[in-house]
């Protein structure tokens, strides 16, 4: 993974005792609330319900092995003992003083981290495909361009302040697996005729409260001109976009109101300025930079293993495991691993002190020291080998990271909400716990197979709850929590919203919502079809007018 | 300028008295302001209005001295301002909401101003930064170019590299202490207006080691 040099680290640290002097700034009375925000906002820094919540950057979700155990150190000392892995592949912190921040920054700085543009109207951190490097089906391995746009995007001047935030995501496989579509910018690299590495941009995908799939600006851009192309339509949208009205003020705003043609060609008029100028990436940097993510140290390892096929044949509970939560890898002999941060009964995505620490333990015995963050809320040991996957399975099991539950209804994507964020309309936590309880017969689960939950607390939809197969978002109506509920959402190539399927309801019905949506499902479904797939099929009706079956018959009695 | 008030000005990296004098538009009769959703629409698109004949007619500016004046008061008078503007004492103010392009649109040559400045209104509106930057790369500006209004140290550093060498520093705060937000980062990543090149084009960085 990508090693700082001097330079790296030089800005990490400025930055730190620039925060420092900000913060003692604000403390002092010397900035306001109002001018202190953007500041501690371009930190990473929120003010919360309970406390301020950090949120700290994990660029494209790779970290190393001692740099989770900086985190697990600093959830310790600075929190309660646990951290929350976010959908853009961050880490959040719930509980720091505001006092204690600026540590909390230097800690991070002695291991090449930081929390620069977490938040804020500006470039935030850019995520990608948390297989990338390994997956069979990648074209591309896009960190070496992720690296290089985040030194570019890093207090890049010119969009400092813009009129919103502006999430880049880059993908290299056949598969999407970073949301591209759902990105103000998107960036899917591919192989021209030619052989020469290219780039399909996308532009004005968001979810949020307008959730829209991005449109395709350009069909093939040179890898060379991706910053100053990506220049070029962050001018357009900084002197242009929405600044009256931040519900408003996202590039795809911007992007449905020109249309997409009449904003292509003043993006391609910036551009024709920009074209070839100083920040045209050169050869030579990119395989400056790309020399830090070649191919791990492999072993020459036959395709099979004895051991592991024999623990397989004997152990249905590993064998569960290996099902869910072990990936195909490009290299014989190897396998991915998810460690699953869903089991039931703890909030989506955290994981303690403790779990962190043995992650790293895990990752340096047997994932070459790096692990991966992904945007469904794991961690990922990306270069395991076969014969070591029952010892790993053992120790993640003991630790309560190994629920095989990876890709099923359980593995629930899901943002902190009303708990703890002060932007939610109501909790996202207790519904999925309550899902997870409801579903919580292993082999049920297995039976319903491949399905994504999603639950975000409001419509700002961190929990991606659009492009969830199920998705729920919590609502308020008159003063208390309601749930809206869409189905047919999907993430990937063939990316698509959900539909609402009717009126929103109260959060002790969500279990029982959610089982008559799988009932629908289980009745229609044919041979190895997933629920997404039933739903594209037969479309929202049967499924709506089985879960409202009962409330439209109590409104008929009222009537009586 | 009275001597009692403290200098506000950043110029060339140092503080130092202004000499020039800000034109504004005159308020006739009741200022409307225009609000949507609580907030003063800064949006082109959603019908700033330019100043109105009125107020550009009603504009008094200074006989003599060096002045800053609007950018809607320079087109239209544009005749009657030649000649302070050969005596090099005439600048032009423009706000965020304005486009670059209609001060570039008939005057090929800015360099015809010995300044340039940008007004605004609130600091979180980055469209300063672009204007900085066009008028620096896209119209090679190259004399003065000011900030003024809502302009505090935490931007400074922004603000220069986005082509900028003169902050009108907010009539409340220190500009002593604002001098050292232009020194945060020692080495920027990319390039911008005042090192054009990323940092891997000025230096010879370090390849991978592990």
């Amino acid at each position: 993974m990508y090693k700082y040099d001097e330079i790296d680290q030089a800005i990490v640290n400025e930055r730190v005792a620039q925060y420092r002097d900000q913060t003692r700034r604000y403390l002092a009375g010397e900035l306001s609330d109002e001018e202190f925000r953007p500041l501690r906002l371009q930190n990473g820094l929120y003010i919360q319900r309970h406390a301020p919540m950090l949120r700290i950057a994990i660029p494209y979700g790779t970290l190393a092995s001692y740099q989770l155990r900086k985190l697990a150190e600093i959830t310790r000392r600075y929190d309660r003992g646990y951290g929350h892995f976010s959908t853009r592949q961050n880490l959040q912190l719930n509980w720091p003083r505001l006092e204690d921040t600026p540590d909390i920054l230097a800690e991070l700085a002695t291991v090449q981290m930081h929390a620069i543009q977490t938040s804020g109207n500006c470039i935030r951190n850019i995520t990608t495909d948390q297989f990338a490097g390994i997956a069979p089906d990648e074209i591309i391995d896009p960190r070496a361009v992720a690296e290089i746009m985040r030194q570019w995007s890093t207090f890049h001047p010119e969009f400092a302040l813009l009129p919103r935030k502006f999430k880049i995501a880059v993908s290299g496989s056949q598969q999407d697996r970073a949301l591209v579509q759902a990105h103000d910018i998107g960036l899917e690299f591919f192989y021209d005729a030619d052989h020469k590495m290219a780039i399909k941009v996308w532009v004005g995908g968001g979810l949020g409260r307008t959730p829209i799939l991005g449109t395709v600006i350009n069909e093939q851009l040179e890898w060379q001109h991706v910053l100053t192309y990506c220049e070029a339509i962050i001018r357009v949208y900084n002197l242009h976009g929405r600044r009256d009205n931040s519900y408003k003020a996202r590039i795809k705003i911007l992007v449905k109101a020109l249309g997409i043609d009449e904003f292509r060609r003043q993006v391609d008029a910036e551009w024709a300025n920009l074209k070839d100028g100083p920040n045209t990436i050169t050869e030579a940097e990119l395989e400056r930079v790309a020399h830090h993510f070649t191919r791990m140290p492999y072993d020459t390892l036959p395709a099979h293993d004895a051991s592991f096929d024999a623990a397989i044949a004997s152990n249905p509970a590993f064998a569960a495991w290996v099902k869910r939560c072990v990936h195909a890898h490009r290299e014989p002999g190897y396998r991915a691993v998810t460690l699953s941060l869903k089991p039931y009964g703890v909030a989506p995505g955290d994981a303690t002190t403790e779990q962190m620490q043995v992650v790293a333990d895990l990752a340096d015995r047997y994932s070459f020291n790096e692990l991966r963050v992904s945007h469904e809320q794991n961690l990922i040991l990306t270069d395991v080998r076969l014969s070591d996957l029952y010892a790993l399975w053992e120790t993640a099991r003991a630790h309560g990271l190994a629920t095989p539950n990876i890709g099923l209804l359980t593995d629930i994507i899901c943002c902190p909400g009303g708990d703890f964020c002060s932007l939610a309309n109501a909790k996202s936590i207790p519904i999925a716990e309550a899902i997870q309880r409801q579903f919580d017969n292993l082999d049920y689960l297995h039976d319903i197979g491949d399905l994504e939950l999603n639950i975000s607390g409001c419509m700002n939809a961190c929990g991606h709850h659009h492009i969830g197969h199920i998705g729920i978002l919590g609502v308020d109506k008159d003063g208390s929590e309601w749930y809206q509920v869409t189905i047919g959402g999907k993430q990937g190539s063939d990316a698509s919203l959900g539909t609402v399927i009717g009126p929103a309801f109260s959060a002790d019905e969500m279990p029982g919502v959610v089982q008559r949506l799988i009932d629908v499902y289980i009745a229609q479904r044919s041979d190895e079809e997933r629920f997404i797939d039933t739903v594209r099929r037969i479309g929202v009706a049967p499924f709506k007018e089985y879960v409202y079956a009962d409330k439209a018959g109590k409104k008929e009695a009222a009537h009586v | 300028m009275s001597n009692a008030t403290p200098k506000q000005l950043i110029h060339g990296n140092q503080i130092v008295a202004d000499q020039w004098t800000l034109v504004k538009l005159p308020v006739l009769g009741e200022e409307v302001v225009r609000k949507q959703a609580g907030k003063v629409v800064l949006f082109k698109l959603t019908g700033e209005p330019g100043a109105s004949a009125e107020q550009i007619a009603a504009t008094e500016i200074p006989a003599s001295g060096k002045v800053i004046v609007p950018l809607s008061v320079w087109l239209a008078r544009k005749a009657e301002l030649q000649e302070r503007l050969a005596k090099g004492e005439l600048g032009v103010w423009l706000a965020t909401h304005e486009v670059v392009e209609a001060l570039a649109a008939d005057q090929a040559d800015l360099n015809v101003f010995p300044l340039i400045a940008v007004f605004v209104e609130r600091f979180a509106d980055g469209r300063i930064f672009s204007i900085g930057n066009l008028l620096r790369t896209r119209h090679a500006y190259k004399n003065e170019l000011r900030a003024f209004g809502d302009v505090l140290r935490d931007q400074l550093f922004f603000l220069k590299r986005c082509g900028y060498d003169s902050y009108l520093i907010r009539a409340d705060r220190s500009a002593e202490d604002a001098l050292a937000g232009l020194q945060d980062f020692s080495e920027p990543y990319q390039g911008a207006v005042d090192l054009a090149e990323p940092v891997w084009r000025r230096r010879q960085r370090n390849g991978a080691t592990a």
